[in-house]
């Protein structure tokens, strides 16, 4: 049974996402029997050059996807090497989970509330400063160049590859290298830039290159933040799917390929970036300077990311205020009124999006989490090595959604299967499953095996080791992946949306389709719930083990040295 | 008691690391005795233990016979074969208490076990630590309730890898006198490696030296 689980994980990500990535190709060269099209042609392709806007369209995906990978990227790495050790990196780390617990389209949503013309920032610095009396006139949200898409992305890549970089670091002997760094004369952020950063880069290289699949890609956060005409190619290719003109269909799936040309185009670019910085560095890195620049990037690092961390809870401020402002005039930082109508009238719309969302979110981390589990379990009675097979749990999070989704309905179609709450689960468990093996894998390997001895030469099997032994001392890694699991199923726009073919509605979907609406007020209220959910479950993870009477602190030699 | 009936049997005990050979052993261990390893880190002291007891990594190759009376405990798995643990952390499971971390220890139908349990408590004078949690004893306290969680279990033999390596100089004498002494009166076969002269000689018993 154990030995069938890595099986079953990588057929469960590897077969959806060709499946869906073949049903999208061949259309897109005109074969789709269902519509009677039989005859391999580039029809598709032809009307698809002949929109308008479409050159722009790929040029806002790309260079919003880059330039905020790039942009968050450079953040968390000055951060890491600015803050070592100081009470800043242990207050910001300690907000990282949370925040990025907290669903795109929340983020997004609060990040406009932020920006926009009557927007927070701007009641803050108006009249006294800017002289505004009433908004001005500017298309912040939204404008043509893809701006505040790129930095609403920032500010949700930023925490992820915080927490992608801490869980790399313990692997690298941090601190020692940078004593050593230090006690050669090296200023501690450099000897950080210096000694540990090329080491910890590729250990976080596949998260970067998820995170630029993923901004590339993009679609909710594009739906409320991007440029409207035209706007991104995933949204411009999600249009064209549920147009009611059904030839547009060809037209769609010749798109989702030219995403995934976009996606790839980006990441070789970033390859190429790869390359070129290492050959710059080089001498850098070995030139002896112990001193140069250390404040330019103390300053900038620390400075980074408190900003985005202050942005992202001001948004989520933001939202609250939103959510219970009756009258507010222009220039006033506060409501001059407050209400809790917006609440009482979408209490009754919110109580079966909500139980949605649960339903899938419970199922589906539930499943990846007995599955990862078995997995690691197995993983650790064969004594594997576990690095070869990584790259096939990325699969889903390298392919953009968009590209395979869609061609993923077809397929199931063609199987007899109907868009349904089920199949929104399975679609659900494409990105869940990854996210919590990432996040428990670690922690499972690193449980010192000599508890498991002790326990088995006491006379206990290692069925029954799992269970008394293995499983109560893993008891809150596992909770955090499974809160990990709920966040990333809670915020899932596109899958849910496409595999349950609009019928299967959650917070998450509910609260996009407003984004077309501008109802701010109502917009806070949903926006609000979507972001708390995740929140419930993180808070559940830390306060469980507690109450269960898991150890409070974990002792020291839980975990094997190094 | 009779002698070899429970004796250790170490019958050419030759392994290999990635074809590289590493270690060879001959030895019996009578009931009551330590027979101590001795060698640099590296030279696969750890390793031979790890193969007594059933957790060899499979990088590593072994040949040779291990016996326990006449068992041949290389055919039984781990839980099965016997060989009681202890290591220089006294590995006290965190989400059990002190009592609980012995009734883990104590066979499934032992009789009486919280007279058994009081009783073992009593014995390295920590009578009344039962509800206690592990993390608040002594490193001394918690190596004694290894011991008697590692006696409960009535082992036929034991492995110690370095088992007072992180006690203070006070404390490691007494713990040596305590473990060999209820060794012996048990009267089990003891296999300890160690690369701390003092531990051979307290062993007071054969020497083997690797590396």
């Amino acid at each position: 049974m154990l030995r069938l689980a890595p099986l079953l994980i990588i057929a469960l990500l590897v077969i959806p996402v060709t499946a869906g990535l073949g049903m999208v190709l061949l259309p897109a060269f005109g074969y789709l029997p269902v519509l009677g099209s039989e005859q391999a042609n580039l029809s598709a392709w032809q009307m698809l050059f002949a929109q308008p806007g479409l050159g722009r369209s790929v040029a806002v995906s790309f260079a919003s996807g880059l330039a905020s990978t790039a942009l968050a990227l450079l953040i968390v790495v000055l951060f890491l090497a600015a803050s070592q050790g100081t009470w800043l990196d242990r207050s910001l780390r300690r907000l990282v989970s949370p925040l990025l617990a907290i669903p795109h389209a929340a983020v997004a949503f609060g990040f406009a509330f932020l920006i926009a013309p009557s927007g927070l920032m701007a009641r803050f610095i108006s009249p006294w400063l800017s002289g505004w009396e009433s908004p001005p006139d500017a298309l912040i949200v939204n404008d043509p160049w893809g701006l505040a898409l790129t930095f609403g992305l920032v500010l949700k890549e930023a925490p992820f590859l915080l927490l992608m970089s801490l869980a790399a670091l313990p692997q690298l002997q941090a601190e020692q290298r940078l004593r050593l760094a230090r006690s050669l004369g090296y200023a501690p952020t450099l000897a950080w830039l210096k000694v540990v950063l090329p080491s910890l880069y590729p250990l976080i290289r596949l998260p970067v290159y998820a995170v630029i699949a993923y901004a590339t890609s993009v679609v909710d956060m594009a739906l409320i933040l991007g440029p409207r005409l035209p706007p991104t190619l995933s949204v411009s290719i999600l249009g064209w799917f549920n147009d009611p003109d059904i030839t547009r269909r060809f037209m769609a799936s010749a798109a989702a390929v030219l995403q995934l040309g976009v996606t790839l185009a980006a990441l070789l670019s970033w390859w190429l970036l790869e390359q070129l910085s290492r050959r710059l560095s080089h001498r850098w890195l070995t030139n002896g300077d112990r001193q140069r620049g250390e404040a330019l990037f103390t300053v900038t690092g620390r400075a980074g990311l408190t900003l985005a961390s202050l942005a992202a809870l001001a948004a989520l401020v933001g939202l609250g205020l939103f959510s219970v402002a009756g009258f507010w005039r222009f220039p006033e930082l506060l409501p001059q009124s407050f209400t809790f109508d917006h609440w009482q009238r979408s209490a009754d719309m919110l109580a079966g999006p909500l139980v949605n969302t649960a339903l899938i979110a419970l199922l589906s981390t539930g499943l990846a989490a007995v599955l990862v589990v078995a997995t690691l379990e197995n993983e650790q009675r064969q004594q594997l090595h576990p690095t070869r097979s990584l790259w096939l749990l990325y699969l889903p999070l390298l392919v953009p959604q968009i590209a395979f989704l869609y061609g993923l309905v077809v397929a199931a179609e063609r199987l007899g299967i109907r868009p349904q709450l089920a199949l929104v689960v399975a679609g659900h468990l494409l990105f869940v499953l990854p996210y919590v093996y990432l996040s428990l894998a670690e922690a499972y390997r690193r449980l010192d095996p000599r508890w498991l001895y002790i326990a088995q030469s006491l006379g206990v099997s290692r069925r029954r080791a799992f269970w008394r032994v293995r499983l109560p001392l893993m008891i809150a890694p596992l909770l955090t992946a499974v809160a990990v699991g709920l966040a990333v199923s809670i915020g899932q726009y596109l899958p849910t949306q496409l595999l349950g073919a609009g019928r299967v509605s959650t917070v998450t979907t509910e609260a996009v389709a407003l984004a077309s609406g501008g109802n701010r007020r109502l917009i806070g209220v949903w926006a609000l719930v979507q972001a708390g959910l995740p929140l419930v479950g993180f808070m559940a993870a830390v306060a469980l083990p507690r109450w269960l009477g898991a150890p409070r602190r974990a002792p020291l030699n839980v975990q094997r040295q190094g | 008691m009779n002698n070899a009936a429970n004796a250790l049997t170490l019958e050419q005990v030759r392994i290999h690391l990635a074809g590289r050979p590493l270690l060879h052993v001959d030895a019996t261990v009578a009931p009551g005795d330590v027979l101590t390893v001795m060698g640099p880190s590296g030279s696969g002291k750890s390793t031979l233990l790890a193969f007594i007891a059933g957790f060899l990594q499979s990088t590593f190759t072994a040949q040779g016979q291990v016996r326990l009376g006449d068992t041949d405990v290389l055919r039984l798995p781990a839980e099965q074969r016997g060989v009681g643990l202890l290591f220089q952390d006294p590995l006290l499971f965190p989400h059990l208490s002190v009592g609980g971390n012995l009734r883990f220890g104590l066979p499934h139908r032992s009789p009486q076990k919280s007279a058994q349990v009081a009783k073992a408590l009593d014995q390295i004078g920590l009578a009344g630590f039962e509800a206690r949690d592990p993390a608040t004893l002594s490193g001394g306290q918690q190596a004694r309730v290894a011991l008697m969680r590692l006696l409960l279990s009535q082992p036929r033999a034991v492995l110690l890898d370095e088992p007072f390596s992180k006690l203070d100089t006070a404390l490691r004498q007494e713990m040596r006198t305590l473990v060999f002494g209820q060794l012996r009166e048990a009267g089990l076969p003891a296999l300890l490696v160690t690369h701390d002269e003092d531990d051979a000689t307290a062993a007071g018993g054969q020497i083997i030296a690797l590396g």
